[in-house]
């Protein structure tokens, strides 16, 4: 007990979210295993998107927190990494057998990828002073959706065969059709599990709690807080803004590797504007920098939509209202002053009733 | 700033508290009251002596006018049932999937934690191939109203669906074109991030270069781009064309006609199902679509009672004509209630059970519906349905039949 008490804040930290993690996989696990219906339904559906949007959110948290760039393309990532994920998976549906396997490549894949696109992008915008990374991702993400919104890729004994626009494939016997267009990818199996969730989203929490509490990772901080000050002690900002930008598409692609392998069915559409805002609002509402709260926000957001169907017709206003609500609630000390002041008054009255 | 930030915070608490209160009305709502004339989600109180029929639909969103016209169109269907009397009742539960897959996976879930015993899939296509893939794997009868994609129904032996598929719109569109002579140079205006456009178009192109038509060229628009159509226009008028193919839903097609009158093009616009609705859209002159051509199986201005009854209903609950999204709910609905009839199915039987029945019964029987234009609705195993698309033209703001 001494021993974590006189931890280092940051090694604490991420004790704590490692344990969060841990937690909250073995309770879902013993649910499902032991209680009849499991975790219910609803909730056993949503375990594999959950599982995403937590690792999306690390990751986008390591851009927008730690190295203190704006990004509003992260579900361009996403996409990318969802359709070549996803496209190898289907592709080695016969030569790797072995789902967790073959899941593990197509997740590796989908991260190097994405991280070339983001390496792409990051070299010229990442040299700017300002907040140029945001209007450059805004737009990446958006040529991205009707990019691949018009791809055609199919894949039979002879090789792969890509068309642009519209289907020119001729699949011979056996071919697969992998990506069709605006039908986006139809997965023929799921073989996304919540276990390879559960996995992903701890190595995204080592990638980063290793990536930030190194030399590395103090440079980037550096970088944000004043880069003036960084690049006279000869910190070269471009470059470790670089690293964290490169890093967090990596993981992003993976992310999106996992949610279209545990999809029936997705199209370039879901990856627009409003998921990577999305995700944004689970990093801002987590905390910026703060990973275990990402953790926590991007789940809980995952799960209200649903737990507020009751609501019928107005779901989706309640569900903003409870946005601002817990927006305003973590982030207002008049509140707080408020509760305490009535948590004060309440023990007066008890102590003056005796 | 603090004590604005407060009362931001005390306002945004007071208005979930009284949503929260009106969420609860309309939870609790009974369907046989006219509470279910608001358009929220209507569920009766299990009686246990009614079938479980869930589906999930885009009830908010930018696709919401046919995913509420499907809801709205089974609820009349369900209240007439009940009205009436008889052994098989229906409880109804639509659930908002607002046009997404991964949401309509969601809401199918809470369905089947609701203790759906029969589906109507999904109102849109690309939910409908998620959705319907889980009813496969759930042993889970289904039959959509209107998810028309043949991915839909391929390979599941337990999805049916009420409207012809995409690919075969676009084949009796071609046919229609060619038989009735009715342009020489043809282009084709088509959404390229929609399945639905999409399916139309590819069936469209292969059946029109077979018939010899002439397609003289086509140009594409998006979600993102479907607010200016000049270009597209003014390309079909330069390369001559004197019909313009529109496989889309009223709302792009709407604007198409708008703009093309204010270029004073004239060119004959023929549209497939998703036009109808068209007339009846709010802010549009109704006069620009004199002349339009159109397939669709269900005609809100027919003579026989059936249709009629079924206008006049929904005129007055929802204020407005339905489309053959409403209409085709309101056959899926009656389909379920004659084949749940011919099985013999009674409501205490699991979702397994019924769904063995109907699997059997479905390609059986025959329904005369509101869309089967008298000639009665039927389907083959595969669970496509069997009814031919009619050719319709707007003469003085209303549909007439074209042969």
């Amino acid at each position: 007990m001494n021993r974590i008490l006189h931890m280092k804040k940051s090694t604490r930290s991420s004790l704590f979210t490692y344990t969060l993690v841990i937690v909250a996989y073995v309770v879902i696990q013993l649910l499902r295993a032991f209680r009849e219906g499991g975790v219910g339904s609803v909730l056993e559906g949503q375990l594999v998107p959950i599982c995403a949007y937590v690792t999306m959110a690390l990751a986008l948290n390591l851009v927008v927190g730690v190295s203190g760039e704006l990004s509003l393309g992260h579900a361009g990532f996403m996409s990318i990494g969802a359709f070549a994920g996803c496209s190898v998976a289907a592709a080695l549906q016969n030569t790797v057998t072995l789902d967790p396997l073959r899941l593990a490549l197509s997740m590796v894949l989908g991260a190097v990828i994405a991280g070339f696109f983001g390496f792409l992008i990051g070299v010229p915008v990442l040299r700017l002073n300002g907040d140029y990374l945001a209007i450059v991702t805004l737009a990446f993400g958006e040529i991205i959706k009707s990019l691949v919104t018009n791809i055609y890729l199919g894949v039979d004994a002879d090789g792969p065969q890509f068309s642009f626009l519209s289907n020119n494939n001729q699949l011979g016997e056996g071919g697969i059709e992998l990506i069709r267009g605006p039908v986006g990818v139809t997965n023929s199996e799921r073989i996304a599990t919540f276990t390879a969730g559960f996995v992903l989203v701890l190595v995204a929490l080592f990638i980063i709690f290793n990536l930030v509490n190194s030399r590395t990772g103090r440079a980037i901080m550096a970088a944000r807080d004043n880069r003036i000050a960084a690049e006279s002690v000869g910190i070269s900002v471009t470059k470790y803004k670089m690293i964290a930008f490169v890093t967090s598409a990596a993981l992003a692609g993976a992310a999106g590797t996992l949610y279209g392998c545990g999809q029936v069915t997705f199209t370039a559409t879901k990856f627009d504007f409003n998921t990577s805002i999305l995700i944004l609002v689970f990093v801002v509402l987590g905390g910026l920098g703060n990973m275990w709260g990402s953790v926590i926000a991007a789940a809980a957001l995952t799960i209200l939509p649903e737990a507020l169907r009751q609501f019928a017709d107005y779901r989706m206003l309640v569900y903003a209202i409870v946005l601002i609500l817990v927006m305003l609630a973590t982030n207002n000390p008049t509140l707080w002053n408020f509760i305490a002041r009535i948590r004060e008054q309440r023990q007066e009255k008890k102590e003056g009733a005796k | 700033m603090n004590s604005k930030k407060f009362l931001a915070f005390t306002m945004a608490a007071a208005m979930t508290l009284s949503l929260a209160a009106c969420g609860g009305d309309s939870g609790s709502a009974s369907s046989t009251g006219d509470a279910s004339g608001a358009g929220s989600t209507s569920t009766v109180e299990s009686t246990g002596s009614a079938f479980k029929i869930g589906g999930t639909g885009p009830l908010t969103g930018t696709a919401a006018i046919y995913g509420l016209a499907a809801q709205r169109g089974a609820q009349i269907a369900v209240d007439e049932i009940q009205e009436a009397g008889g052994d098989i009742q229906f409880e109804l539960n639509y659930q908002d999937d607002q046009n997404v897959p991964e949401t309509a996976v969601n809401a199918y879930n809470n369905l089947k934690s609701w203790g759906m015993q029969i589906s109507l899939g999904s109102v849109t296509s690309q939910p409908g191939i998620a959705t319907s893939v889980y009813n496969n794997e759930d042993r889970i009868f289904a039959l959509t109203p209107s998810a028309s994609s043949p991915d839909v129904i391929e390979g599941k032996d337990n999805v049916f669906q009420m409207c012809f598929s995409d690919p075969n719109q676009g084949l009796a569109s071609a046919q229609y074109i060619s038989e009735q002579g009715l342009g020489e140079n043809i282009y084709i205006i088509w959404k390229n991030d929609d399945v639905y456009s999409t399916g139309i178009k590819d069936q469209f192109v292969a059946e029109a270069e077979e018939l010899g038509l002439n397609v003289v060229g086509d140009s594409t628009f998006t979600d993102d781009t479907a607010n200016d159509f000049t270009v597209q226009l003014t390309d079909a008028q330069q390369k001559g064309a004197d019909l313009i193919f529109l496989p889309m839903y009223y709302t792009p097609a709407s604007l198409i006609l708008t703009q093309a009158d204010a270029m004073g093009y004239e060119p004959a616009f023929f549209g497939v199902d998703g036009m109808d609705g068209i007339l009846t859209m709010d802010g549009f002159d109704a006069s620009l679509a004199e002349g339009v051509m159109l397939l669709t199986p269900f005609n809100a201005d027919a003579e026989d009672e059936a249709t009629q009854a079924f206008v006049a209903e929904y005129e007055s609950r929802y204020g407005e004509t339905p489309n053959q999204f409403a209409a085709d709910a309101y056959d899926c609905i009656y389909a379920l209630k004659l084949a749940l009839e011919t099985a013999g199915c009674t409501p205490d039987m699991s979702a397994e059970e019924i769904n063995d029945a109907l699997v059997e019964v479905f390609p059986t029987i025959t329904l005369t519906g509101l869309t089967g234009d008298g000639e009665g609705i039927t389907w083959d195993s595969t669970g496509a349905v069997s009814k031919a698309p009619k050719g319709m033209v707007i003469q003085d703001g209303a549909y007439v039949g074209m042969d």
